[in-house]
C-alpha cells in the first residue's frame, strides 16, 4: 500500500465517521412537459437534478441558501463523497457554529447539468435512443446550469433565495443568479471567480480538453457504449488544470525540488515528489470524474461571459441587481482567477449602485484557497451572512 | 489613524439624512453604522485592511477593500452626495488627486486632518528642534504613516487652487467640542489642533452652482447651525 492509498482509506474512514449534518435530497427528475430550454438552441427532456439539502426550510420559505459548485464539485458539499468516502468540500463552513448554519439556513447545493453525479449529463442517457449521450449532448452555459437550478427552486416552492454562495464556477452561477433572476436573490456571494473566462483560462481548459480527445479510449466521446474509460487522458487533463489551482510558492513550499527515491532514476518515473503528488491527483480523479462531463463543463465556462449580453458593459449587467447584497471575495496568490477580475466586478457593482463588498485575502494557497480553512475569508462570511441574516428578519 | 469621536461626532452632525455616503478609510465601520443608525443613510466604506472589511461586513456594512490613492478610480461620477476622508488625507500618496476624486465621486466632501500649523507644532519645532509629538500626531516621525502633513492655510491654498468651494469649517481638539472656523484666519491656524472642512466643487461644466445642486428634498440646511 503506498503513501496515496494509505491516506485514501484513512480518508474513507474519517468521512464515514463524520457526522453529517444532511438533511435530505436525492435527484428530482421533472417532467417531459417541463423541458429545460437551453441558451444554445434545444432543450433537455427528462431533466434530472441531483441534489443534497442541510437544515430545514421555514414556515414562510426565507431561510434557503443555494451553494453552487465548481467544475469538478459536486453536490456533496457537506456530505462524505460517494466514490472517495472524503469529507464534503466545503465542510469547513457548513455546520453548526459555521457561516452557513444548517439550524439557521436551509442549504441546498445541486449538482450541475452536464455533471456526472446524477444530473442530466453527457453521461446520462439519451432518452430518444437508450444509449450514454457522449458527445450528442447539447453544449451547455452556466446560465443553463443556473436555470436547471431555477426549476428544482420552483419545484421546491422556493420564490426567493436568501443566499446565492459559489466559489470559481460556482461564483459565476451566482452572478448569474443575481443577473438574472435580481428578485429572487436576496444576497449573492461570489469567491475566488471572474466575470468571463479570460484568452488564459480557455487555453488552459483546451490543454485539458486537447489531452482527453487524445486518448484513444475516449473513442469520439461514445467510450461509455463502447466500454473503454480515456482515464489517461482524463488524468493529465486534471493535472494541468491541478497546476493552475495552486500557486508557485506554496507548491515550493510543499514539494520544492524533494525527490521520491535516495537519487534520480535517470528516467522517466516520477523522480519528484511534485510528480507523484500530480500523477496522484490525475489518477484519483478519474474515479470520481467523467471524461465528457469535463469537456461540456470546461465548454460552459469558456463560453461564460457576463457582460456579453449586456452591450459588453458588465456594469450593466448589475444594473437590475441594484438591491441585492453581494459579497465578493477574492485571493492574493489566486493566478487563475486573479484579483482584478474580482475588481472588474467590483467596479462594475459600484457603477451600477448596487451593494457590494469585497475582500483581497491574503494566502498563498493559490485558487485553491477557497476550499481551505481561511480565517479571513470564514469571518467575512459569517459576518455578511448573519448581517444580511437580520436584515431579512431570519432568526439566528 | 482613526479619527477621534469629536471627529466623527461632527461629521455626523454635517451630514445630512438619507444621503448616499461614501467612507474612505473607514476601519471598522464605527462611523457608517453611526450614520447608518442615527441618520438613515445609505452608506458605502472602502477600507485598506481585510481585517477592516470583514469587521465591516458583521456590522451589516457595504464595505469594499482598496486604498484611496488606487481605487477611488473605480467609482463612478457623483455616485454620493458625501466622500468623508477622515484623518487620512495626510496618509495618502497624492492629497491633491485624492481631493479632486473625492469631489468627483461625491456632490461634497468632508475632509478632517491633523493641523500642522498648531501652536505646539510650531514651538516643538522652534524651541525643541524636534518633529512634533501631540494628542493628533501621537506618532514618532520613524513610525508615522503621515507623509503629506500640511497646515489649514496650506490646505486652504490647495482647496483655492482646485477650486473647491469651502462650505464650512471647524477646529477640534481633543475632549472639546468642534468650533467653527474662518479657515484663512492666521489665528486659526495656530489654534487649531485638528481640523474638519465641509467642500463642494465652486463651479461644474454644467455651470451651476453649489445652491442650485442642493438636492431640493431636503428640509434641514443647517451645516453648521
Amino acid at each position: 500500500m503506498d503513501a496515496a492509498s494509505r491516506s485514501n482509506a484513512l480518508m474513507a474512514e474519517i468521512g464515514s465517521l463524520i457526522d453529517t449534518v444532511e438533511s435530505g435530497g436525492g435527484v428530482m427528475r421533472f417532467p417531459d412537459t417541463l423541458p429545460l430550454r437551453l441558451e444554445g438552441g434545444g432543450q433537455l427532456v427528462g431533466l434530472e437534478v441531483a441534489y443534497k439539502t442541510y437544515g430545514t426550510l421555514n414556515e414562510d420559505r426565507s431561510n434557503a441558501v443555494l451553494v453552487c459548485h465548481a467544475l469538478t464539485g459536486d453536490q456533496y458539499v457537506a456530505s462524505p463523497h460517494p466514490t472517495t468516502g472524503k469529507p464534503g468540500w466545503w465542510t469547513q463552513l457548513i455546520g453548526p457554529g459555521r457561516p452557513l448554519d444548517p439550524s439557521r439556513y436551509f442549504i441546498i447545493c445541486t449538482n450541475v447539468i452536464g455533471g456526472c453525479m446524477g444530473s442530466t449529463g453527457p453521461s446520462s442517457i439519451n432518452p430518444a435512443t437508450g444509449q450514454p449521450w457522449g458527445l450528442t449532448f447539447p453544449v451547455i452555459t452556466i446560465g443553463d446550469m443556473v436555470r436547471a437550478q431555477v426549476m428544482l427552486m420552483d419545484q421546491m416552492g422556493i420564490a426567493s433565495l436568501f443566499a446565492v454562495v459559489g466559489g470559481s464556477m460556482g461564483g459565476m452561477q451566482a452572478l448569474q443568479w443575481a443577473t438574472e433572476y435580481p428578485e429572487r436573490v436576496f444576497s449573492a456571494i461570489c469567491i475566488a471567480s471572474a466575470p468571463r473566462h479570460t484568452a488564459q483560462n480557455i487555453a488552459f481548459n483546451e490543454v485539458g480538453r486537447q489531452a482527453i480527445m487524445a486518448d484513444p479510449d475516449w473513442r469520439g466521446g461514445d467510450y461509455a457504449r463502447l466500454g473503454t474509460r480515456p482515464e489517461k487522458g482524463l488524468a493529465v487533463a486534471r493535472m494541468a488544470a491541478h497546476i493552475t489551482y495552486l500557486s508557485e510558492p506554496a507548491l515550493q513550499r510543499k514539494f520544492g525540488r524533494e525527490l521520491k527515491k535516495d537519487d534520480v532514476s535517470w528516467g522517466f518515473d516520477a523522480d519528484f515528489q511534485i510528480e507523484s503528488y500530480l500523477r496522484h491527483q490525475g489518477a484519483s480523479f478519474v474515479d470520481r470524474f467523467d471524461a465528457n462531463s469535463y469537456l461540456y463543463i470546461t465548454r460552459a465556462l469558456d463560453y461564460f461571459d457576463l457582460a456579453a449580453s449586456h452591450g459588453g458593459v458588465l456594469g450593466e449587467a448589475f444594473r437590475k441587481a441594484r438591491n441585492v447584497r453581494f459579497c465578493v471575495l477574492s485571493f492574493t496568490s489566486d493566478w487563475l482567477y486573479p484579483t482584478t477580475e474580482s475588481r472588474d466586478i467590483v467596479r462594475a457593482l459600484n457603477a451600477a449602485g448596487a451593494r457590494a463588498s469585497f475582500v483581497e485575502i491574503e494566502s498563498d494557497k493559490g485558487h485553491d484557497a477557497f476550499l481551505l480553512h481561511e480565517p479571513i475569508m470564514e469571518a467575512a462570511l459569517g459576518g455578511f451572512l448573519s448581517s444580511a441574516a437580520k436584515a431579512r428578519g431570519l432568526e439566528p | 489613524m482613526s479619527g477621534g469621536r469629536e471627529d466623527f461626532r461632527e461629521i455626523l452632525r454635517l451630514v445630512r439624512p438619507g444621503t448616499r455616503v461614501l467612507d474612505i478609510g473607514c476601519g471598522e465601520g464605527v462611523l457608517l453604522e453611526m450614520m447608518a443608525q442615527e441618520k438613515n443613510i445609505d452608506g458605502r466604506g472602502l477600507e485598506i485592511s481585510p481585517s477592516g472589511v470583514a469587521a465591516c461586513l458583521t456590522r451589516g456594512l457595504a464595505v469594499v477593500q482598496g486604498d484611496a490613492d488606487r481605487d477611488l478610480a473605480d467609482f463612478p461620477t457623483q455616485a454620493f452626495d458625501y466622500a468623508v476622508l477622515s484623518q487620512t488625507l495626510q496618509a495618502v500618496r497624492e492629497p491633491r488627486r485624492v481631493l479632486e476624486e473625492l469631489l468627483r465621486i461625491a456632490e461634497r466632501a468632508v475632509v478632517s486632518f491633523p493641523n500642522f500649523g498648531h501652536w505646539r507644532v510650531r514651538w516643538a519645532l522652534l524651541a525643541g528642534g524636534r518633529m512634533p509629538m501631540t494628542g493628533s500626531l501621537p506618532t514618532p516621525w520613524y513610525e508615522t504613516q503621515n507623509i503629506h502633513l500640511c497646515t489649514v492655510g496650506d490646505f486652504v491654498d490647495l482647496c483655492d487652487e482646485l477650486g473647491v468651494e469651502i462650505e464650512a469649517a471647524g477646529a477640534m481638539a481633543e475632549g472639546q467640542p468642534v468650533r467653527e472656523i474662518n479657515p484663512r484666519s492666521f489665528m486659526e491656524n495656530l489654534r487649531a489642533e485638528s481640523a474638519i472642512f465641509l467642500l463642494s466643487r465652486r463651479t461644474r461644466t454644467d455651470g451651476s452652482t453649489p445652491e442650485d445642486r442642493r438636492p431640493a428634498k431636503r428640509a434641514s440646511n443647517d451645516l453648521f447651525e
